[in-house]
């Protein structure tokens, strides 16, 4: 009989998903062994083509990584889908959009600006910007066309699976390769795998208190008491709002929670679910009082949706509104 | 100038808590006191039960405008359940602008059972602020497959 058959994709990503694949250490020797791994540019040697000659619907198990937003991305997302008969978003940029999903709160035009003009280091008088297509003497050059939004992979293909996390963690990857080594029935289309179903608060383990804030710090303006709930210390901390998996490495570190697992189950849009609780939390009555408080907030929309830009039901920066 | 038949006639959700606003726009409805039709009313408990969501929720299925009504402070059938509405909105009207959404689409009025008055006032005048904005079209994912498919079958051709 012949062995399962493994892809592991990286769309835009850091490299991140790729290393908590290898985390499990030892381990991915028996997924090797278990799998006839076909596809995974970061760590084998495959080409494109050796995917596109594939029959479709024969890879058992597609875990792709990284979010959509060049043409790139999209081609392989939808060739992946073609080839794979379980395709699995794994990791929060393919799931939510994550930190390159903060695009979304600008322009295409202002990041290539910001990127090939503005930046202290660059020297570019003659504003060059990469050119998607060149005839160069020895033929027609092309690069991937970078896209005005960053989307998650369920917004461009149907996916069965979602594995969250920022990167997801070796032990919900190994226990979730485990069961499926182990024949388990897979759980219904559209699950998130490899993860709790409570909020992250439920991990963490700090005493909670009724919450009075009355100042709200960033994370290097204090040092938190480290057993006492962050948010009552006046930290953000997304932990109401995200989902639980992760075991609250964060806030083990006392650190807070910024929210890498995504919403919490039964929530359909993070940020604004913290919105909601930090309302409840802050203890002031008048607006100007409110709004002082507020401003210790530096960034709000990148705090709330650090890492569900895309898959908020907001999406992105409207440009006519 | 537009004509009456071709003017903007803007989608407002109005949340209106039970207790205060929307006794005050039955007032407004019963003294028989004109106001735009185009405020469709959600009647809660309380404006503290208006999660952020809701508004969202309401911007996305097409709402231009999102009205929440709630006791004036010190009222509140619930004790304090309009001040916490009363910071969602400020934050929420923080993270809007920052998502590139006009901050006036979303307003927060204190409307008590006696002021019909003041509710007919306030869905007139917001009906018309927002018919100033403009309709509020939301950018989806959707419209980047079809605005870039394009481009994806050059790729994988």
């Amino acid at each position: 009989m012949s062995k399962p058959k493994l892809a592991l994709y990286w769309a835009a990503s850091c490299g991140g998903c790729e290393v908590a694949v290898l985390d499990i250490s030892e381990k991915i020797l028996d997924v090797a062994a278990f799998f006839d791994i076909v596809f995974w540019p970061c760590a084998m040697d495959f080409k494109y083509k050796d995917v596109e000659a594939m029959a479709d619907g024969s890879i058992d198990l597609c875990l792709f990584n990284g979010a959509i937003r060049n043409s790139e991305n999209e081609a392989l997302a939808h060739l992946l889908r073609r080839k794979a008969k379980v395709l699995v978003a794994f990791g929060s940029c393919a799931m939510d959009g994550c930190i390159p999903g903060l695009g979304n709160l600008t322009t295409r035009e202002a990041i290539l600006e910001t990127s090939y003009q503005d930046t202290p280091s660059t020297v570019n008088p003659q504003k060059i910007r990469p050119m998607p297509e060149y005839a160069a003497p020895e033929g027609e050059l092309d690069i991937p066309k970078l896209y005005e939004s960053v989307r998650t992979l369920a917004q461009v293909v149907p996916v069965e699976y979602f594995i969250p996390g920022c990167p997801p963690q070796p032990t919900q990857i190994l226990a979730v390769m485990s069961a499926i080594m182990q024949g388990a029935a897979l759980p219904p289309a559209g699950s998130v795998i490899g993860a709790g179903e409570k909020t992250c608060c439920e991990e963490c383990g700090r005493p909670r208190q009724e919450k009075h804030l009355k100042r709200l710090y960033r994370v290097w303006e204090i040092e938190p008491k480290p057993d006492e709930c962050l948010l009552d210390q006046g930290i953000i901390c997304m932990g109401p709002a995200t989902r639980s998996g992760c075991g609250g490495l964060c806030v083990k570190a006392n650190m807070p929670c910024r929210g890498c697992y995504g919403a919490a189950p039964n929530v359909i849009d993070q940020g604004v679910k913290m919105i909601s609780a930090l309302g409840s939390a802050i203890d002031a009555q008048e607006p100007a009082e409110i709004d002082a408080i507020l401003d210790q907030i530096a960034d709000p929309a990148g705090t709330f949706y650090r890492f569900s830009v895309p898959s908020s039901m907001l999406y992105r920066k409207q440009t006519s509104a | 100038m537009e004509t009456n038949n071709k003017r903007f006639e803007p989608r407002i959700v109005g949340f209106l808590c039970n207790w205060c606003s929307y006794t005050g726009a039955d007032l407004a409805g019963t003294s028989r006191m004109k106001s735009a039709p185009n405020l469709r009313i959600v009647r809660l408990m309380c404006s503290g039960r208006v999660d952020p969501s809701f508004i969202l929720r309401a911007f996305q299925l097409g709402a231009d405008g999102v009205l929440v009504g709630g006791c004036h402070p010190g009222d509140c059938h619930y004790q304090e359940g309009n001040y916490k509405a009363l910071r969602r909105v400020l934050l929420l009207k923080r993270v809007l602008r920052q998502f590139g959404i006009d901050e006036r689409r979303l307003r927060l009025e204190w409307i008590s059972a006696a002021e019909g008055e003041k509710f007919a006032k306030v869905s007139n005048d917001f009906t018309e602020e927002v018919r100033a904005l403009g309709p509020l079209a939301l950018e989806t994912s959707a419209l980047e497959t079809k605005t870039e498919g394009m481009e994806t079958e050059e790729v994988a051709a």
